[in-house]
């Protein structure tokens, strides 16, 4: 199947601080945009569509364009966790490919290190009643447990041990060192070692909730930053190398009576993604996987397909996921576990992925061509969604 | 510990189980098909249909998947030390999150496909509800 050159993401920026103090995340999202559209070589007038995650003081979304001060024909507030992003990427390739915008923007701003929101160990079935919350609320679980549950799962079910997983914190840390933002990022949230990391290293952090230790953790940063979407018209004059978005799935997966706990919402989002792109995970050479943990992106690699269920310990085992080793090169930017995590990493999934295929990312992979970027939304051993965009250099 | 959050009220998905738990009840529901429904809602998740039957669990599961939480930042569990959360599969074929209690450390005794029983966690408070946790049997 040929590949469809229907829609372009043209211009991006990340936000350079991870500590941030002062500034707001509405700043953030506007300075964002407006230098992402600067790297595309587009103006603030030429923005016709509007896709937002409901991030920002006073809940962005309704009041943003006006925030903004443009006047966009197309709103989109698809806000599903941390996988907005590849969930308005895959909407902006059905709008554009619709004719309903021709220039369209994303943006993510958030202040969590700033403000000290503990997002991970913060417990959970805090506000107003609920189904789900008055089930769950008493039990005291946090977000790492849940996505630990899955860990233990995995383990019990495959044979899985931390050493292997560990690997995916040492190979992401080793990226983190070659990007100065990241660098500077755990320096300024005061890492204990701002270095590269060993498998002992991750072992001997402490435990968070079992079986996650620290290190197989991301971090909580400030951040964020901006994805600009255009048609291929617009994609002919811009001044960088377009990276079309050929494919893109969307999937939800919850918490079920003898359900498999081990498989994520990405087994239908992949194969609908990659579908629709017409290549095989064989064809990638940059997975750029949510890495809120460890975990996440262990079983994200065998639902993507790279791997099949079960085997991701020993794909590890095989020397694939740094830029330096042949196959799949995994999280280049240094990912949530050492670069940034402001609290919905999905669009840095997508930013690096750009730098990658127009050659400009610090762990760069030469020649590649393809990219996947998965984001998951939501807790990965209860209720979560997750976006697969598949993107192509010319 | 016995003043773990309680469920909050008015919401009428779960009302029914939380009533059970003052009896010494774990309830579930059914379909007119014989399918599960749980956590309790209005409605069948397999048909969608409203005729929805309650049912008494005789309470003993399996562990399904653990985890042991080191760091909880929340009031309440901050203080408490290390405690297990859990998916408990019941016999009856509903899945629930809970912990389990009656252990002298969680990190190394529990394990999954552990048996389990349910048992009524009295809560501080007037009128407060009783909170369904699992024994190792």
């Amino acid at each position: 199947m040929a590949q469809e050159r229907l829609a372009a993401i043209a211009g991006i920026h990340e936000y350079p601080l991870r500590v941030a103090p002062g500034v707001s995340s509405m700043q953030i999202k506007a300075d964002s945009m407006k230098r992402a559209l600067d790297d595309a070589g587009l103006d603030w007038g030429d923005v016709d569509g509007l896709y937002d995650a409901l991030d920002g003081e006073g809940g962005g979304g309704l009041g943003l364009a006006a925030y903004l001060g443009i006047k966009p024909r197309l709103l989109d507030t698809t806000q599903v966790g941390g996988s907005s992003y590849e969930f308005h990427a895959s909407h902006a390739l059905r709008d554009i490919a619709a004719g309903r915008c021709n220039v369209a923007v994303t943006t993510y701003g958030s202040t969590a290190a700033s403000m000290r929101v503990p997002i991970g160990t913060g417990g959970m079935g805090r506000g107003g009643a609920s189904w789900q919350q008055n089930m769950e609320a008493p039990y005291g679980s946090t977000l790492i447990s849940n996505y630990a549950m899955v860990a233990h799962r995995h383990m019990h079910e495959y044979g899985t041990t931390t050493e292997q997983l560990a690997q995916i914190s040492v190979a992401t840390r080793k990226h983190a060192m070659r990007n100065p933002e990241a660098v500077k990022a755990m320096t300024d949230l005061q890492f204990v070692k701002v270095d590269e990391i060993t498998v002992e290293d991750v072992l001997e952090s402490r435990v968070i909730a079992d079986p996650l230790h620290l290190l197989e953790c991301c971090m909580i940063s400030d951040g964020g930053g901006a994805a600009v979407f255009v048609s291929p018209e617009i994609a002919r004059d811009i001044k960088k190398k377009p990276v079309w978005i050929i494919g893109a799935g969307e999937a939800t997966k919850y918490r079920e009576n003898g359900g498999d706990i081990t498989t994520s919402a990405g087994a239908q989002s992949a194969p609908a993604a990659f579908g629709q792109a017409g290549v095989t995970p064989d064809e990638i050479d940059i997975a750029m996987i949510y890495d809120s943990f460890s975990i996440t992106v262990a079983v994200m690699l065998e639902d993507l397909g790279f791997c099949s269920k079960g085997e991701v310990g020993q794909f590890i085992e095989d020397g694939h996921l740094a830029f330096d080793q042949p196959g799949l090169t995994l999280n280049t930017d240094g990912g949530g576990l050492s670069s940034n995590h402001p609290g919905m990493r999905g669009l840095f999934l997508l930013l690096e992925s750009v730098r990658q295929l127009r050659g400009e990312s610090s762990s760069q992979v030469d020649g590649a061509k393809l990219a996947v970027a998965h984001g998951n939304g939501g807790l990965l051993g209860g209720t979560h969604t997750g976006g697969t965009v598949i993107l192509a250099a010319d | 510990m016995a003043n773990r959050p309680q469920p909050s009220f008015p919401e009428p998905d779960t009302q029914h189980f939380w009533e059970g738990c003052r009896e010494g009840e774990l309830r579930y529901q059914t379909d007119s098909d014989g399918n599960v429904v749980f956590y309790p809602r209005g409605h069948s998740t397999v048909s969608g249909d409203r005729d929805l039957t309650w049912n008494v669990s005789a309470g003993l599961g399996t562990v399904y998947t653990y985890s042991v939480v080191r760091q909880n930042r929340m009031p309440g569990f901050q203080e408490l030390g290390a405690y297990a959360v859990a998916y408990i599969d019941l016999d009856e074929g509903f899945r629930m999150m809970s912990t389990i209690v009656g252990v002298s450390n969680p990190t190394t005794d529990i394990h999954i496909g552990q048996r389990v029983q349910v048992e009524f966690e009295e809560q501080d408070g007037e009128g407060a509800y009783p909170i369904p946790v699992f024994r190792p049997v």
